[in-house]
């Protein structure tokens, strides 16, 4: 468990956060210049904090009460940075094993041939940097990080730099991270994609404030918090792959709802975790007749937000979980939508981007 | 070889190499130092600093040589104290030395700060979350990134230094097998009769050394940048 607690004044802008980060992934998550990369940085010790403490357990990394600031080198932290940052003088090997020589002789660590096929780094290894894409370059960063023994691992949006075709290479491997590395991992992003396949916890930005946290769930489901606009807004359902169809769908079930999606790789029996975003799900008061959408489900209406422009975010409980629809304020006036109303919410199997379908993470699952 | 140049020449020769080369080992560490402090330290004085480094490139050599002459000669400040050690520095071979490396040092931290500058500091904060102590950091990624910069200016104060004269003829003057380098040996024979083809000779080596300096800074130079381009 990481706890963190800092207040910094930049010119014009001040930091004021508070949160916990327990073991799994938890994700800083908020808009550009909301002062989350400041707030990594200061607990990997590149910023000093005007006040403040950081600690994981008994293991006080920054505490100005006493004076305490560890430096850098000695915070035990492996860091991915959004541009890999890896050495161009040294090849992956010898990026890989950079951070193992500097670890303590008795800190437990990582394997380097379980990372390297974690990664699928085997074939790189002679290379220099220069000589990867850029997605390559990403795993060996992850790989460096994980090999220097490291009591807490930060990411500062190390997806950000990389195409789509690039992300979905990569996410695989973290989600695989997560489920198997048990140390705490703080995550920086503002992408809804890369918090709803990550994230265990999640820790809501805006203006430098913690405005929300808790299970990835029940933040991404409150339509009060949203951390990267009405746009990006998107609650998680977990769902069950049932049976892959021959028409090219996959049936998943969420608590007894049936849910098809667009054929999806994954085995029957596994647990995914979906993204519904909230435009992508229409409201209709009476089960829907002769309508082409195949996902249909009914729940109640548990709160209505009004947006700045003609949109409001809708939340309803069904039985396969929290659904947010962004509908115009129009139609939930003609429609009549308010709190205890019973709704059906209807999402087109083709609107669930793959990049929004992952592993459900192993706590949320059990 | 020896039969094409003189035994007065190739005193000259040989003399000039090892001065030039302890002027540029011994200045390399400090300018790899200076180079650093001044690339990455904020400090005060720190414009004082760069600019007595850069001092005897602007200055008449002339002058060095004699403020040189001040401080180290055997009653000066710091040549007095040196000699109580044994240590002597005017008309002696080591003061040849060390008037060519404080002529050859601008251009030597130069280049090196130029290369220090180039090193990205993100990659030396990446080497520190990864726990390398400062030391570490800079031996094992800003010393190697910078090896092109620092290989060039080793060559080029190297060569500076074979070619120095002015604060070495007024410091250490013109003893034949002690302080007498290619330079001043040039300048003795050229104030002889008949000495002009000595000192052809000595222009003909002062010209192939200082090409295969050049040469050499360059080749290694590109080998090291392929090498850290990862490449």
């Amino acid at each position: 468990m990481l706890e963190v607690s800092i207040k910094h004044r930049f010119a014009g802008f001040g930091l004021d956060a508070q949160f916990c980060a327990p073991v799994g992934v938890t994700v800083l998550f908020g808009r550009s210049g909301s002062g989350k990369t400041t707030i990594i940085n200061a607990v990997a010790g590149l910023l000093s904090p005007d006040q403040g403490r950081i600690a994981a357990g008994d293991w006080v990394l920054l505490d100005t009460t006493t004076g305490r600031n560890l430096r850098s080198h000695r915070r035990r932290i492996g860091y991915i940075f959004q541009e890999g940052r890896l050495f161009p003088h040294l090849s992956v090997r010898q990026n890989l094993a950079y951070g193992a020589w500097f670890a303590p002789k008795t800190a437990p660590r990582e394997d380097m041939g379980r990372i390297v096929d974690l990664l699928g780094l085997g074939a790189l290894l002679e290379r220099r940097p220069g000589a990867l894409s850029g997605g390559e370059k990403q795993r060996v960063a992850i790989g460096r990080a994980l090999l220097s023994a490291p009591k807490l691992i930060l990411a500062d949006e190390p997806l950000a730099a990389l195409d789509e075709a690039r992300k979905a290479e990569i996410l695989p491997y973290l989600e695989r991270l997560r489920d198997e590395v048990h140390i705490p991992i703080l995550y920086v992003s503002h992408a809804a994609s890369e918090v709803a396949r990550l994230a265990t916890t999640v820790i809501a930005i805006e203006a430098g404030r913690v405005v929300a946290q808790g299970p990835a769930e029940q933040v991404l489901g409150d339509p009060t918090i949203l951390p990267a606009g009405a746009r990006e807004a998107g609650a998680l359902i977990t769902a069950r792959v049932v049976r892959h169809h021959d028409d090219g769908l996959s049936e998943l079930e969420a608590n007894g709802i049936a849910l098809f999606l667009p054929q999806l790789a994954h085995a029957p029996g596994t647990s995914l975790r979906l993204r519904i975003a909230a435009h992508d799900v229409i409201l209709s008061r009476g089960r829907p007749e002769g309508l082409s959408a195949l996902n249909i489900m009914p729940g109640i209406v548990q709160d209505i937000r009004a947006g700045e422009g003609p949109g409001a975010l809708v939340a309803i409980d069904t039985a396969a979980g929290r659904v947010l629809a962004r509908v115009t304020r129009r139609s939930a006036m003609t429609l009549g939508l308010a709190p205890g109303v019973g709704v059906h919410a209807i999402v087109k199997s083709v609107s669930v981007a793959p990049a929004d379908v992952g592993w459900a993470a192993r706590s949320a699952a059990s | 070889m020896t039969d094409w140049l003189g035994p007065a020449e190739w005193q000259a020769v040989v003399l000039s190499l090892r001065v030039s080369l302890w002027a540029t080992l011994f200045s390399l560490p400090f300018g790899i130092l200076v180079a650093y402090a001044l690339a990455r330290w904020s400090f005060p004085g720190k414009q004082i600093v760069n600019g007595l480094v850069h001092l005897p490139l602007i200055l008449p050599p002339v002058v060095t040589g004699y403020l040189l002459l001040l401080a180290f000669g055997t009653r000066g400040p710091i040549g007095a104290i040196l000699a109580e050690w044994g240590i002597v520095f005017a008309f002696r071979w080591s003061g040849a030395a060390l008037a060519a490396a404080i002529m050859a040092f601008p251009l030597m931290v130069r280049a090196i700060r130029l290369s220090i500058e180039a090193v990205d500091p993100k990659l030396e904060q990446a080497a520190a979350t990864l726990g390398a102590s400062p030391a570490w950091v800079f031996v094992t990624v800003t010393l190697p990134m910078a090896l092109p910069g620092i290989v060039a200016g080793t060559i080029l104060a190297f060569a500076k230094a074979m070619g120095e004269f002015g604060a070495t003829i007024t410091f250490v003057s013109n003893i034949p097998g002690e302080t007498r380098t290619i330079p001043s040996a040039i300048y003795a024979f050229l104030q002889v009769p008949g000495g002009e083809g000595a000192a052809m000779r000595l222009v003909i080596v002062a010209v192939g050394v200082a090409m295969a300096a050049l040469v050499l800074s360059e080749l290694f130079a590109r080998r090291v940048a392929a090498r850290v381009g990862g490449h």
